[in-house]
């Protein structure tokens, strides 16, 4: 049946034409034949462009009446031929894409995987949660003196308890009044600390510290964390509560409870060691709420004798002071279990107990 | 500090339970570090009767017993030669924890018989070293009975870590006064009325000390002759050894007993052996002792020391001498109780290094109001224990006088709340102090408390509020947390610190592993890196290989690649951050970043492995400045790097006369002498050197986006081999300031197509123009700006 509306199928040859070349596009296998064929119809010589061409020997009616019906052939004709053109330069790209395969199961070129010591992550996290509590860090050298080291403190020359602490010591010049020592503790910073500046004061000072003692749980050199605060009102419910968030919020435990012991420590009166929650079953330690007890550092109120030495009024000024081992707590927190290990850098440790570097505490996530 | 409950007992009444006790103690300072419960231990096991012991078919040693329980008969097979029928014995049953080795003892066959449990020796159940035979009880015992009750074993022996501050715990009636205090029975104190001496001492006693001199303020005396020394009896003997303390004469046991018992160190010479009379003085310089412990000391002068006529006989509260010394055959003893100052002691045994009992006591601080009631409780068991019919007690023989007491102390009742936040009655506050010996007076808003002579580390307010807290129990504290601060006034880090934080992170993002190595170094690694002065050489190094003080964190890096590649790992890529030490001053220590690399990068299926080298040092200096806000773009390199770098593989980067790192190989030297095989490539950082950042706005310049497309132009210059990168591109940029944005040198050859002594170096250069295109003839103005400068400054020919 013919559309009498449509030039093209009212006109025998034209309509011939057309369906030979539609069904030679449809069965063009690829893109150069296709090209073949629409250079054979469209082209400059092509079939339909030479009967463009003797459109002018026609009458005007004529001329009109087919130029219109070869218009419509030739965009009948492209059109076939893109739609067969899109077609094939689809599946010829799948079929190259196809090939174009790798195996993405082989390694991507190497990006080494640094990490960061759990001592330095230790010292991040602390800093980060005391600082949430109005901390500030403050430092001191590790070759010190007598008197920071000890005398300031309360620690005469011929107090016993100056030879619970092996110290390590460095030849002084001639005629120097104390001793030269490398600091057994980070307490030093507080004499340091306090003689400079006035209170309030409210300071942690973490680094390293030293004594003369090597075997399975001690190193000669070590690292601890010293807490600061002096104002006119803190006292040692302050000190308990002020513990209490700090081991809570560092080992991510929410009931971890805090046992206050009486002890002594030269600097402190009162003194008080500080013991955690843990349980012990089977060779393991585990920290929380189970009714048994971690020593985990030691603390008290300021000595007035302290105060006195870095010209502050005890009777006006109190507060307190607390002191942790850094390998200590990292140890009970991330299950390192033998301190000697931390200073070997043996490159195997460090990648199974280090941290990736971009694992930066952040204070706004909880532990 | 060891003692056993039973010891306890004889100065405090009370029936609370082992566990109560230790808990106390702990609570009240006097923190338990052990309990062994022997009677706990050894409660599993029972008297037994062996009825029948016949030989084991197969074994020639051991015999099959037939062991009558009272309820049952057992077959045990036993090894010891004294396993016999008719004796009582200790038997083990299956199930029963062994306490030497912690096993549970299981039936079993021993050589195809069955056994049904175990004869114990001694050693087994830890009260003994007898490994020779069983344990043999008395006919008397009953059968399935409680050994260790039948036998005396049944106390507990509790340890406690005593803190320095208090020398009253060094004796059990300590101990036992503060466990009263907190309620846990009521103190017994020792009878100490004085015993009638009935003759004049014929030795006295003086002390001669210069004018003001405290050494030995107190020195009491008393003669008892005719005595026999002799073996203790058994409750003495056991008491010591329950403690660890062996026996070894009744009067040495004596001194031993009541240093324990009441913390009174005493001193026994054999009075006989005495010269004239005892003189307390300071000792002159270079008198040696020969001291109880087969020691021979040089005393130095000002040490205090008792003598004779014929010279120094004993170290005033530290150790008396062999001359004077008690023996078997001592029938006249001389018993000294003193009260020596304890600094003089602690520097005394310092300076000789000798700890004893006696020492540990004095330098801490005895009662020195119990010094003559020492020597009568002496004198007591002496006479009960070496005394007879014979024996005569003299006179007591005094020297100074107790030293005065020290001031009231002046308590305001609010204190304790005010420093502990525990609210404790005045009445308590009272009640606490007096029942630890204190006398109370209470006037107004204070307290005037004076304190026990027991009690020498009393000095001030903050001293009482400890022991009424101690007392009252730390777990009334209140948990109060800190108040936050309204307004950050202060950062909780300097710039400084946050500078070497991202350094450390930035190096651990290139792959390097962080390290925390000793602050310690040996002196001969040391040396290859500059050396140390001799005021970092420590007087007690821990060891010879850890002697000085670190002078670069280079050399333990190098060690601990070392170790690594020992272990199988030569790629090792590492950094440290911490201190080095130049001198003793607070300013000759800085922290300083260290990185190291050594070996070969990865191998990779697409990327070919190469060995490290100085450009990975460089970039990894360049990534830590970076990272630390140095500005990286504005850095000079120079050449003259640490002589332990290779001289012509290294460099240093600085702004001027600053350096802030330097780079390179290390030198083969160095690395000889490490013992490790190269290469090693590293870097180390000066924080220290990094300029403040300035102090400006925190807007950021002005960015500009230009529109119009920039070109590049390649150039290949021939240069020198000589002619630095540096330059040339130094050169380039001086060609042209208004269109030249970026030089980028991508190429270096030298090889057979060019001459020997010659390099190329290809450099794409990047312009930018502004206002308007350039044209053909615009970009070949400016190459051959280039050109001509680069020419000039380097003498390059363009390639051909």
């Amino acid at each position: 049946m013919r559309d009498a509306a449509n030039p093209v199928e009212n006109n025998d040859e034209l309509s011939a034409l057309k369906s030979e070349l539609g069904t030679a596009v449809a069965s063009a296998a690829t893109i150069a034949a296709l090209d073949d064929i629409r250079v054979s119809a469209l082209g400059k010589k092509g079939r339909i462009t030479d009967m463009m061409k003797t459109l002018g020997t026609l009458s005007p009616d004529e001329r009109k009446a087919r130029g219109a019906a070869l218009n419509i052939l030739k965009d009948d004709i492209a059109s076939v031929i893109d739609a067969r053109q899109k077609i094939l330069s689809t599946a010829a790209l799948s079929e190259k894409l196809a090939r174009e395969n790798i195996d993405i199961t082989l390694s991507p070129r190497p990006q080494a995987e640094g990490r960061i010591h759990p001592i330095s992550q230790t010292i991040d996290e602390i800093i980060t949660i005391f600082a949430s509590m109005g901390f500030v860090t403050a430092k001191g050298p590790d070759i010190e003196n007598e008197y920071y080291n000890f005398e300031a403190l309360n620690l005469p020359s011929s107090h016993p308890a100056r030879d619970m602490q092996a110290t390590f010591f460095l030849p002084e010049e001639a005629g120097t009044k104390y001793k030269t020592v490398l600091r057994t503790q980070t307490s030093p910073v507080q004499i340091r600390t306090m003689m400079e500046q006035k209170p309030p004061i409210r300071i942690i000072a973490p680094g390293r510290t030293y004594r003369c003692d090597y075997d399975q749980t001690h190193t000669p050199m070590f690292h601890q964390v010293e807490g600061l605060v002096i104002d006119e009102h803190s006292h040692m419910g302050h000190l308990k509560g002020c513990l209490l968030d700090f081991l809570r919020e560092f080992f991510g435990i929410d009931d971890l409870p805090i046992r206050f012991r009486p002890s002594y420590f030269p600097f402190t009166e009162p003194s008080a060691e500080i013991d955690i929650g843990c349980k012990r079953s089977g060779g393991e330690l585990k920290l929380g709420n189970y009714g048994d007890w971690l020593e985990i550092g030691g603390s008290g109120m300021v000595h007035p004798n302290v105060l006195r030495n870095c010209g502050i009024d005890p009777d006006k000024y109190q507060g307190f002071a607390f002191g942790m081992g850094i390998e200590r707590i990292a140890m009970l927190k991330y299950g390192i279990p033998d301190l000697r290990t931390f200073f070997d850098a043996d490159l195997r440790w460090l990648k199974h107990y280090g941290f990736m570097p971009l694992d930066i505490p952040n204070p706004a996530m909880k532990e | 500090m060891k003692f056993s409950l039973s010891w306890l007992k004889t100065h405090l009444d009370t029936n609370a339970s082992l566990d109560e006790i230790c808990e106390r103690l702990t609570a009240l300072g006097l923190e338990v570090e052990g309990v062994e419960d022997h009677g706990k231990k050894l409660a599993p096991f029972i008297i037994a009767e062996i009825t029948e012991a016949i030989q084991h078919p197969n074994a020639d040693r051991l015999r099959v017993c037939k062991v009558n329980t009272g309820t049952e008969t057992l077959q045990v097979v036993c090894g010891a030669p004294n396993a016999r029928a008719g004796i009582k014995v200790v038997l083990a049953r299956p199930g029963d924890t062994m306490p030497d080795s912690g096993e549970v003892l299981k039936k079993g066959k021993i050589r195809d018989v069955e056994s049904q449990g175990m004869l114990c020796a001694a050693d087994e159940l830890c009260i003994g070293s007898d490994h020779e035979g069983i344990i043999e009880i008395a006919s008397d015992a009953p059968l399935g009975g409680s050994f260790a009750a039948f036998a005396g074993h049944n106390d507990a022996v509790i340890e406690i870590n005593l803190t320095p501050n208090r020398p009253d715990c060094a004796g059990i009636l300590g101990i036992a006064r503060d466990l009263a205090a907190s309620g846990m029975g009521t103190l017994k104190l020792p009878n100490t009325t004085p015993v009638t001496g009935v003759e004049n001492s014929p030795i006295k006693i003086a002390l001669d000390f210069p004018a003001g001199d405290k050494s030995c303020p107190l020195f009491v005396g008393r003669l008892i002759r005719n005595i026999k020394n002799q073996p203790s009896p058994e409750w003495l003997q056991r008491r010591l050894l329950s403690i660890g303390q062996k026996p070894i004469s009744a009067l040495v046991d004596i001194t031993n007993f009541l240093t324990i018992d009441c913390n009174r160190p005493l001193h026994v010479f054999d009075a006989k052996k005495i010269k004239g009379n005892l003189r307390v003085r300071p000792a002159k310089g270079g008198e040696t002792l020969a001291a109880l412990n087969d020691k021979t000391y040089t005393l130095e002068q000002g040490m205090t020391v008792i003598s004779d006529d014929t010279g120094v006989l004993s170290l005033g509260g530290i150790m008396g001498g062999t001359s004077s010394a008690c023996g078997e055959n001592t029938t006249d003893v001389f018993i000294e109780a003193a009260f020596f100052d304890p600094v003089r002691t602690a520097l005394t045994g310092r300076a000789l290094q000798i700890n004893s009992d006696a020492r540990y006591r004095f330098e801490r601080g005895i009662d020195p109001a119990f010094t003559a009631p020492g020597i009568e409780l002496a004198t007591k068991m002496i006479w009960e224990i070496c005394g007879g019919k014979d024996s005569i007690v003299g006179k007591i023989e005094t020297a100074g006088t107790i030293p005065a007491p020290a001031a009231p102390i002046t308590l305001n009742i609010k204190k304790c709340l005010k420093h502990t936040g525990i609210n404790v009655s005045v009445a308590e506050q009272e009640k606490i102090l007096t029942t630890l010996g204190f006398s109370v007076q209470k006037s107004g808003d204070a307290l005037q408390v004076t304190q026990p002579t027991w009690r020498p580390d009393i000095a001030g307010a903050e001293d009482l509020v400890e022991e009424i807290v101690r007392v009252k129990g730390y777990d009334h504290l209140p948990v109060t947390s800190l108040n936050r601060p309204s307004a950050i006034t202060q950062s909780a880090i300097t710039l400084a610190d946050l500078r070497i934080s991202n350094a450390r992170r930035a190096l651990a993002s290139a792959g390097l592993m962080e390290a925390v190595t000793w602050s310690f170094m040996p002196s001969t690694i040391a040396d290859q890196f500059g050396g140390v002065s001799a005021d970092m050489r420590l007087l007690n190094p821990i060891s010879s290989d850890l002697d000085v003080m670190r002078p670069t964190i280079l050399g333990n890096l190098i060690q601990a690649a070392k170790r690594n590649a020992d272990r199988g790992f030569a790629d090792a890529s590492l950094f440290e951050i911490g201190p080095i030490f130049k001198n003793q001053t607070p300013q000759g220590q800085s922290i300083i970043a260290t990185a190291l690399r050594t070996g070969h990068t990865p191998r990779h299926w697409n990327t070919s492995t190469r060995a490290v080298d100085a450009y990975d040092a460089k970039a990894d200096a360049i990534t830590a400045l970076a990272a630390a806000g140095a500005p990286t773009a504005s850095l000079q390199i120079t050449t003259d790097a640490p002589a332990h770098y290779h001289p012509g593989r290294s460099g240093v980067l600085r702004l001027g006369a600053a350096i802030l790192a330097v780079f390179g190989e290390i030198h083969p030297s160095a690395l000889n002498a490490c013992d490790i095989a190269g290469p090693v490539v590293a870097c180390e950082i000066y924080f220290d050197a990094i300029p403040a950042p300035r102090a400006s706005s925190t807007a950021k310049t002005l960015l500009k986006l230009e529109t119009l497309q920039p070109v590049s132009r390649d150039f290949a210059f021939v240069v020198d081999r000589g002619v630095t990168a540096a330059k040339l591109v130094q050169a380039i940029k001086a060609a042209d300031k208004n269109f030249i944005r970026d030089i980028n040198l991508f190429d270096v050859y030298e090889g057979d197509k060019i001459a020997a002594d010659k390099k190329s170096l290809a450099v794409s250069v990047t312009l930018q123009p502004s206002d308007k295109s350039l044209t053909d003839a615009d970009i070949e103005a400016i190459a051959t700006k280039i050109t001509a400068s680069v020419t000039k400054a380097t003498g390059a020919v363009l390639r051909g």
